[in-house]
């Protein structure tokens, strides 16, 4: 048994952290205030190859491990969970269904722009009617003289709005009991992108409404095989819970290291409120769960590099590290005291950015759904 | 032109530093990293090679563990790296690891050879004179900003006057100071292929280095004793309520520092 990084691994660790420290630790901040959509921060990942850790070489990507993505990702989160979001976004549920689905002439032709970061890529799955029972799609494609005609409409949807987004994957009905994906680029006449949408948190990512009124896409642009489309998205949500839960995990030790610094300089009878039992053991409990997370979100990752089956033990990291976020970025919150309930406070940006952990990529219900499917339960 | 950097591993600048008192030696156990001017020298180093096509050969003295530290200058384009790594090089001092390194510098006979201004362990800030005397090579330390032609070297020292502008012929020594460039950061491709570029790790016998001519046997310097830092005198917060200038005027004027 060996629970050390490789070298890799740990160098890749080491230069995120370092690149969210100095590049992106000072200016996160200011990006959610204003709600600014990072694109200088997207262009240098992208320089680094961190648009696209697990694609392949050949297709332009990294050629990273699972394991290496993840802590990526987590080592963004710890800092910034827009962009984490907007790195995990385009790489997992973006451009992954090209690299799993399309066919080599799909994926040489638009991979390379993603996996460089040069364009992003969306995930157009959630529609208003259509969220935890993503099957139940009311957009429709049909096939009319050789195209495509889609009508419906998405939400909640990541890097659909950027200036640099290059398209979006949609899962559409295309027959009675049929779901099928198709790629419909940016541009395409017909497809309508909403004004950025206001949230809680994530409030620098991207995120929009789209709607879809006769928009005619090529035949060319169906994904894998017509009626696949309930299994594609299964599968690609499955990896994608890994990089969420990577995101609570970071998004956790970040609100945590926040609070352990904050209880060593902040004075409260006379002394630091680090030295009382009832915040030692506060943040014992978070350091404890941190490290219960770690072990769980790594082994999925690890357990995917193997290619051995993972969705269970990717629905448990995600489903514990959402709760666990919600616990931490609380805690360490209320360790603050009133300077955490200001806005201007760094834990307070985390705490509003934790609570999609608990609903994205699966709500807890479905993940606990997804784990009692597993057990064998009926 | 092919560019040796002399690089080595320290403790990393966020953990805490403890000296065993039984060796007297830094306990260089924990989480480490390469230190962070060398950084700037590999930077150059890379520029360079860039700029005018060369090799950049990465030179340190260090346990077998040094090889992960290396690893992140070869991810960010250094061509290959050379460690020695021998138990009896442990707990060499300035004297001993000039010896060393120069032995290891004349066996890669570089156009160039680079340093980091200081180590952030050791802070002693003289091992690349020793090693440019042991090679008869001229200096520049100091360095904010370095030229070549490729066949002279020149330099823009920093002084606390100004600058001096020095040029020298090569082959030649350059001590880096950490304003003469941000260092890169290693892209994942550099990192996925760091693994690959060849790292050898060198005996002093490699070397034609006599073990008593290294580590505290070949040192000249002993560590007699070692003690925390005295406890910080009298100290006196001012809290800025917009009088702090004046309190801290009127406290510098009365003890006559003024």
């Amino acid at each position: 048994m060996d629970f050390d990084l490789t070298p890799e691994q740990e160098l890749i660790r080491d230069t995120v952290r370092t690149f969210a420290r100095d590049r992106v630790q000072p200016v996160a901040a200011e990006l959610d205030r204003e709600g600014r959509f990072p694109y200088e921060l997207v262009a240098e990942l992208g320089e680094l190859g961190l648009m696209g850790i697990p694609i392949p070489e050949r297709f332009g990507g990294a050629g990273g491990d699972t394991v290496s993505y993840a802590l990526a990702i987590e080592e963004l989160a710890r800092v910034d969970s827009s962009l984490a979001i907007t790195v995990a976004a385009h790489t997992s549920l973006g451009t992954m269904p090209i690299l799993l689905f399309g066919t080599d002439e799909q994926r040489e032709r638009w991979l390379p722009d993603l996996a460089a970061g040069r364009r992003l890529a969306a995930f157009g799955l959630t529609e208003p009617g259509a969220g935890s029972d993503a099957g139940n799609t009311r957009t429709t494609a049909e096939l009319r003289d050789g195209t495509w005609v889609v009508n419906g409409s998405k939400i909640f949807i990541t890097n659909a709005g950027t200036d640099i987004t290059w398209g979006v994957t949609i899962t559409a009905r295309t027959g009675e009991d049929e779901i099928s994906s198709l790629v419909v680029e940016t541009g395409t006449p017909g497809y309508g992108i909403s004004p950025p949408m206001k949230k809680l948190g994530w409030r620098a990512s991207d995120t929009r409404e789209l709607s879809f009124e006769n928009c005619v896409v090529p035949e060319g642009n169906l994904l894998g095989e017509r009626g696949a489309g309930f299994r594609q998205f299964l599968e690609i949500l499955d990896g994608g819970r890994i990089s969420v839960a990577a995101m609570g995990l970071g998004l956790a030790e970040g609100a945590y290291e926040l609070a352990f610094a904050y209880a060593r300089e902040r004075e409260q009878f006379g002394r630091p409120i680090s030295s009382f039992q009832a915040v030692q053991f506060r943040l014992a409990d978070m350091a404890t769960e941190i490290e219960a997370a770690r072990g769980m979100v790594y082994r999925a990752a690890w357990l995917k590099d193997q290619g051995r089956p993972f969705a269970r033990e990717a629905a448990m990291a995600k489903l514990y590290t959402g709760e666990l976020s919600a616990r931490v970025a609380s805690a360490a919150l209320l360790i603050h005291g009133g300077y955490g309930f200001m806005e201007e406070s760094a834990i307070s940006r985390l705490y509003r950015d934790q609570k999609v952990l608990e609903i994205g990529e699966g709500t807890n219900e479905v993940q606990r759904m997804v784990i009692a499917r597993h057990l064998g339960l009926p | 032109m092919k560019i040796a950097v002399c690089v080595k591993q320290v403790p990393d600048a966020t953990a805490a530093k403890r000296i065993d008192p039984e060796t007297k030696r830094l306990d260089r156990s924990g989480e480490a990293a390469l230190n962070a001017t060398d950084l700037n020298a590999v930077e150059e180093a890379i520029r360079l090679k860039e700029a005018q096509g060369g090799e950049v050969v990465l030179v340190s003295l260090g346990p077998e563990r040094a090889l992960e530290s290396l690893r992140k200058a070869l991810a960010m384009g250094a061509d290959r790296a050379v460690l020695v790594a021998d138990e009896a090089a442990a707990g060499s001092d300035l004297v001993a690891t000039s010896r060393i390194l120069a032995a290891a510098l004349e066996r890669e006979q570089a156009d160039l050879v680079l340093f980091g201004q200081a180590s952030s362990d050791g802070d002693g800030a003289v091992l690349w004179a020793a090693v440019a005397d042991r090679l008869r090579r001229p200096l520049i330390s100091q360095v904010a900003a370095l030229t070549t032609d490729g066949s002279t070297v020149t330099g823009k020292r920093q002084t606390e006057h100004g600058y001096d502008t020095i040029s020298a012929p090569l082959p030649a020594v350059v001590a880096v100071s950490d304003a003469i460039n941000e260092p890169r950061y290693p892209s994942l491709k550099g990192i996925m292929g760091a693994k690959s570029k060849p790292q050898e790790t060198l005996s002093l016998a490699d070397l034609g280095v006599d073990a008593a001519e290294a580590g505290e046997a070949g040192s000249r310097t002993t560590v007699l004793a070692l003690g925390p830092p005295p406890a910080r005198g009298e100290s006196l917060k001012i809290e800025d309520d917009g009088s702090a200038a004046q309190k801290i005027l009127d406290y510098l004027v009365e003890r006559r520092l003024l």
